[in-house]
């Protein structure tokens, strides 16, 4: 037993250290403001402190960090993608994560499972072939396995050619891997107040004030600030936000369900997703398995759970991996996701002069978080946007040339 | 379970119906800029409260218009295209593009 803990069940005040600063009062200007205190705001915030010497910014939160679609995820990471712009980009994230709990000291507890996409048609194994070519040009492990491979690298899985939808083979990507998603959250937040990043949490930003076709300042509930640059992060929010500022985005709000086992001795490896059958499932490091399926029918601001899509993810979960039928649903939940019509996020610049857009991250964000941050940060501390994230720019639209990554995507479609 | 009234079939399982998208008019693609083209097809309001879209009772084929709360999920009312557009719309077929 150790005495420490002993000591802190004794204690009359609290000795721990707050891993961040209690809600300091506002300033009245700061050099950046990040709307959003989410994986990809706080990661923004903590590069801006950390590489780019800039440590008067703030962060304003609605509710608490990471509440979000950072805490609502299934914390997949990977970056078998489809088109050479994203498998580019989500390739440097990846490497990113697998050395983020010593950059940020803080355990996120970071675990390469490999990252099965079950092909269920013909069309299906093309698209597999296709992405694992891509894939393997850009240096990322990928490749299409067959019937035999699975059986040996995934003996739970239900091969019989007797269902709906019998498995034809899998895009592997062994580095495909999970974290803890809250812990990415605290992890960052944790290190970029260290820094002098102020956290504003219940701060509901009520408007943006551009003059000249330019940020000049954020109101909040608590008051206003001035700011030199800004940076929206608010993943179901993005419209509403955006509208403050004048912007008007390509985005639709759709609710995305997903659900969580009660805890079991761990079975289950890889991760298993099935685009055809609309299912992702993996098994938590405490045993939990995780599991996510389509995004609701129809877009709404809203985070309520329904039987249908419960009903709908088991019989399909149920149809891949049958020997989890006597397994209990715990928990589910909902997060708002901010989806765009081509399946590919937009970051960058927005026609209005300082301000700058993370959103239309739809069901895809989390995997993103670090490179995310990263390439943000470097674009609002240079002026420049960097050419990773150049062809995810708003403009893309306007200018007819999307980055379509349906392909990828496991649900949404 | 969720339901929606059709204003063909009455009331059936919300299932039953697709999503279509906001009511937004179209521009003219004879005459329209690329950038409006691009708005037109692109561009949500994704509004956080009352909107009126096209929905579709898939098992008849049937489009017709809905109102509906976002923020609530709250069907407020379902009626027949008819009630918004009284005639039909013709779109003349655009000039082919001149050979090179």
């Amino acid at each position: 037993m150790p005495f420490g803990l002993i000591k802190y069940a004794l204690s009359s005040s609290y000795p721990g250290k707050r891993f961040i600063a209690a809600r300091p009062e506002l300033k009245s200007n700061y050099d950046v403001v990040i709307i959003g205190g989410g994986g990809h705001g706080l990661a923004t915030a903590y590069h801006l402190a950390r590489y780019h010497g800039i440590r008067n910014v703030a962060v304003f939160e609605k509710g608490y960090i990471g509440g979000g679609n950072t805490g609502r995820n299934t914390a997949i990471i990977r970056s078998n993608y489809l088109t050479p712009e994203g498998v580019a980009f989500y390739e440097e994230s990846v490497s990113l994560y697998r050395q983020l709990s010593q950059e940020l000291d803080y355990n996120i507890l970071y675990s390469e499972r490999g990252h099965f996409t079950l092909a269920h048609t013909d069309s299906a194994m093309r698209t597999s072939r296709w992405r694992a070519e891509v894939n393997k040009h850009l240096g990322v492990d990928s490749e299409l396995v067959y019937r035999d491979d699975l059986a040996r690298l995934i003996p739970q899985l239900n091969l019989s050619e007797d269902v709906r939808y019998p498995i034809l083979g899998a895009l592997y990507h062994p580095p495909g891997a999970v974290a803890r998603h809250d812990g990415v959250a605290w992890g960052y937040a944790g290190r970029a107040a260290e820094l002098g990043v102020e956290i504003h949490q219940g701060t509901t930003v009520t408007d943006i004030e551009v003059t000249d076709g330019k940020v000049t300042g954020v109101v909040t509930d608590r008051g206003r600030v001035s700011c030199g640059k800004a940076v929206q992060a608010v993943a179901g929010a993005s419209t509403v936000i955006a509208d403050m500022a004048g912007l008007k985005l390509p985005i639709r709000t759709i609710p995305l369900q997903a659900c969580v086992s009660q805890p079991h001795k761990p079975i289950l490896d890889p991760i298993i997703v099935s685009g055809s059958l609309h299912v992702y499932i993996s098994q938590s490091d405490r045993g939990e398995f995780v599991m996510g399926g389509s995004t609701d029918p129809y877009p709404r601001y809203q985070t309520t759970s329904s039987l249908d899509f419960i009903e709908g993810l088991m019989s399909h979960v149920l149809e891949l991996l049958p020997h989890l039928s006597e397994v209990q649903v715990m928990r589910q939940w909902a997060g708002m996701t901010d989806m765009t019509p081509d399946f590919a996020p937009i970051m960058g610049e927005t026609g209005v002069e300082n301000y700058y857009i993370d959103a239309g991250w739809g069901t895809w964000g989390f995997k993103a978080t670090p490179v995310c941050g990263k390439r943000m940060a470097e674009m609002v501390a240079t002026g420049r946007v960097p050419a990773l994230i150049a062809p995810f720019r708003l403009s893309r639209f306007e200018n007819f040339d999307q980055v379509g990554e349906k392909g990828a995507a496991s649900v949404g479609h | 379970m969720k339901q929606m009234n059709c204003p063909l079939n009455g009331v059936r399982n919300i299932q039953e119906f697709a999503h279509g998208g906001e009511v937004v008019d179209q521009p003219d693609p004879n005459r329209c800029s690329d950038a409006e083209w691009a708005e037109f097809v692109f561009m949500e309001a994704n509004t956080a409260g009352v909107v009126r879209e096209w929905w579709c009772h898939v098992a008849t084929a049937y489009w017709f218009i809905a109102e509906r709360d976002t923020l609530k999920d709250e069907i407020i009312r379902t009626y027949d295209a008819g009630e918004l557009f009284k005639e039909r719309v013709d779109f003349t077929r655009p000039e082919a593009p001149k050979e090179t």
